[in-house]
């Protein structure tokens, strides 16, 4: 059963159109990342999911519910808002444990989450004196009360340093675990191609591609790059490659650099292996960010 | 714990921790105090005034600055935490609008509440122990009506502050507004209405006119606290178009209700189809 399902749903801002005809479905235990540029629709998808939008157009469906009878399920949703802040005057703990009254969530939480995002010594002090990172924490500790069984993250990276954001992820793989379905955007593409089952590309609140990492490289086919060093005096090698129809880059008589569709990759690798003048090969298949600029270009190029 | 307790609860810790409770009560002391002290200065003596003039002074007081207070306290409720973020959050939580208003409100009128009943019990207190001809006897209704009616005053005007922190966009528009209250009960309404009594002198019928009083909560708060004094008449003013008999303490004290009640629903009703 899907968790959420939006079909052909649109939203307008009076005349500005901030979705259009986006269909998005997710199971129980999927993490799904919306990718986009600024103004794509990300925060407008979020904003529908959880109720405090209404769709202009389409149906959208929450734990089989619209999303504005929230009370059916707003005790099992978790929302990072995008830019979160807290009541200044309060101390860490107490804006926690004001929501987890508010979820009812268990008192015994608070403490367990504050030492989870790593907010256990600043825990007693106002949020006034917070660094922005320890806000992010804050925000993040707030949407994991509870038990949520869907978790809505709004950039929730921004802001952390990396081993935070790599406990930030660690975390999110645990969840998936427990069956927990998660939607994150982000702006900071490398590092989460591992932790997301599916992407979704939105460009001017239309969906341009979605699929896992491996779909996607298939429908970009996007060349992985390798790079080889070694020493070698004459052009030979160059030479070589270009008879097996290999596009190289750049060259020169300690490095050469070439681009090969996926399919022939192996082979290629096998015929550098067996060289004696090869010192090493570094291969770069397309990723994530290769993958977002190609889909956000090309549909640029394509007529509206 | 029900939805509409915890947010009471944490507005009252709120009013708490910024001294906001304690600085008020300090004021209501103070005034009381000085107003009970000098209240006859005017007329060239000092020293405690008869309970009748006292009272009458603490009312024109109370309607200057409770009005004021409780605009000052909620007028940011909704509005401040839509420009912060977290009335965003909160509506995802499971808690229905209708409980977060209330919620407010309660919370906002037990903080003005306690502010209230605490300096102005603690003002009586003192003029009982200073003054030499207020017996307790005549002291303690007379304080206790006026601390109660003070409190509900304090509430018509938390339940505007909160209907405009719901209709307007901008912090500081909501506070613009309030004062717009503000001098209009408190100024201008009862100037418009002398206005009306002279122009027409005294043609408004004298039978429909007392009822227009009613229209103003600072006019009910006024008229329940003076038509227990006979002597007070005098400084009614323009109160004393109302006899006791045409508005019955009961009239004055279910107007002043329908007064809290009214704002606060519409606000219930705006907050239900705002977008945030
Ligand atoms: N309240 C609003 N009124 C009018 N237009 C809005 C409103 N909120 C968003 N928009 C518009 O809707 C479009 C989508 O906005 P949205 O916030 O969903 O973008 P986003 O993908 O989250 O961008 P970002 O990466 O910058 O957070 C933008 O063009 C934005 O200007
Ligand atoms: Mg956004």
């Amino acid at each position: 059963m899907s968790i959420v399902s939006l079909s052909q749903v649109s939203k307008y801002y009076s005349k500005l159109i901030a979705l259009d005809k986006l269909d998005l479905d997710i199971t129980a235990g999927e993490i799904l990342a919306l990718l986009g540029h600024n103004g794509a629709g990300k925060t407008t998808t979020m904003k529908l999911i959880l109720g405090l939008l209404r769709a202009s157009n389409g149906s959208v469906k929450v734990f089989g519910q619209s999303p504005q009878n929230n009370h059916y399920f707003s005790q099992q949703l978790g929302y990072l808002p995008e830019n979160v802040h807290f009541y200044e005057n309060l101390t860490g703990k107490e804006v926690l444990r004001y929501f987890a009254r508010l979820k009812q969530a268990k008192k015994q939480q608070v403490q367990a989450l504050l030492e989870q995002v790593g907010l256990e010594d600043a825990a007693n002090r106002r949020v006034k004196t917070y660094s922005k990172g320890m806000r992010q924490r804050l925000g993040l500790a707030q949407a994991l009360l509870g038990k949520p069984r869907l978790l809505l993250l709004d950039e929730p990276t921004v802001g952390l340093d990396p081993l935070a954001t790599k406990d930030l992820y660690m975390t999110l793989d645990s969840l998936r675990k427990e069956g927990v379905s998660i939607i994150l955007c982000s702006h900071i593409l490398p590092g989460i191609e591992r932790h997301i089952d599916r992407a979704v590309i939105l460009e001017h609140g239309q969906l341009v591609a979605t699929g896992s990492l491996e779909a996607l490289r298939q429908q970009a086919c996007l060349p992985s790059s390798i790079r080889v060093q070694g020493n070698w005096h004459s052009n030979e090698l160059q030479e070589a490659l270009r008879k097996q129809a290999v596009t190289v880059t750049a060259c020169n008589d300690e490095e050469i650099e070439l681009q090969i569709l996926s399919e022939r990759k192996l082979e290629i690798l096998r015929y550098l292996l067996n060289r004696t003048d090869i010192h090493n090969i570094e291969t770069h298949d397309p990723m994530l960010e290769e993958l977002y600029v190609y889909f956000t270009r090309r549909s640029m190029c394509l007529p509206s | 714990m029900s939805a509409i307790l915890i947010v009471a609860l944490k507005e009252l810790q709120d009013a708490l921790r910024n001294r906001w409770i304690i600085s008020i009560t300090v004021i209501f002391v103070l005034f009381a105090m000085g107003l009970a002290y000098f209240g006859t200065a005017a007329s060239g003596q000092t020293g405690f005034s008869p309970l009748s003039t006292m009272m009458v002074s603490l009312a024109s007081l109370a309607i200057f600055i409770i009005p004021l207070i409780a605009l000052l306290l909620a007028y940011d409720s909704i509005i401040g935490e839509e420009e912060l973020g977290t009335l965003l959050l909160l509506l995802t939580y499971p808690l229905g609008r209708w409980q977060l208003l209330i919620g407010k409100f309660s919370g906002q009128v037990i903080s003005l509440g306690i502010a209230t009943l605490l300096g102005f019990s603690l003002a009586g207190v003192l003029i009982l122990g200073l003054a030499e001809d207020i017996t307790a006897s005549e002291l303690i209704p007379a304080f206790a009506l006026f601390i109660f009616s003070a409190i509900a005053l304090g509430a018509v005007f938390i339940a505007i502050a909160l209907l405009i922190s719901c209709f307007v966009n901008e912090k500081s528009k909501a506070a613009g507004f309030s004062l717009f209250v503000w001098f209009l009960f408190v100024l201008i309404f009862d100037l418009a209405l002398l206005g009306l009594l002279v122009a027409t002198e005294g043609g408004v019928g004298a039978h429909f006119f007392p009822y227009l009083l009613l229209c103003n909560p600072t006019d009910i708060f006024r008229l329940l606290n003076i038509s227990g004094f006979e002597a007070s008449q005098v400084q009614a003013g323009l109160l004393s178009v109302a006899s006791p008999e045409l508005l019955s303490t009961k009239i004055l004290v279910s107007s002043l209700l329908l007064w809290i009640i009214t704002p606060l629903s519409i606000a219930i009703w705006l907050f239900e189809r705002k977008n945030v």
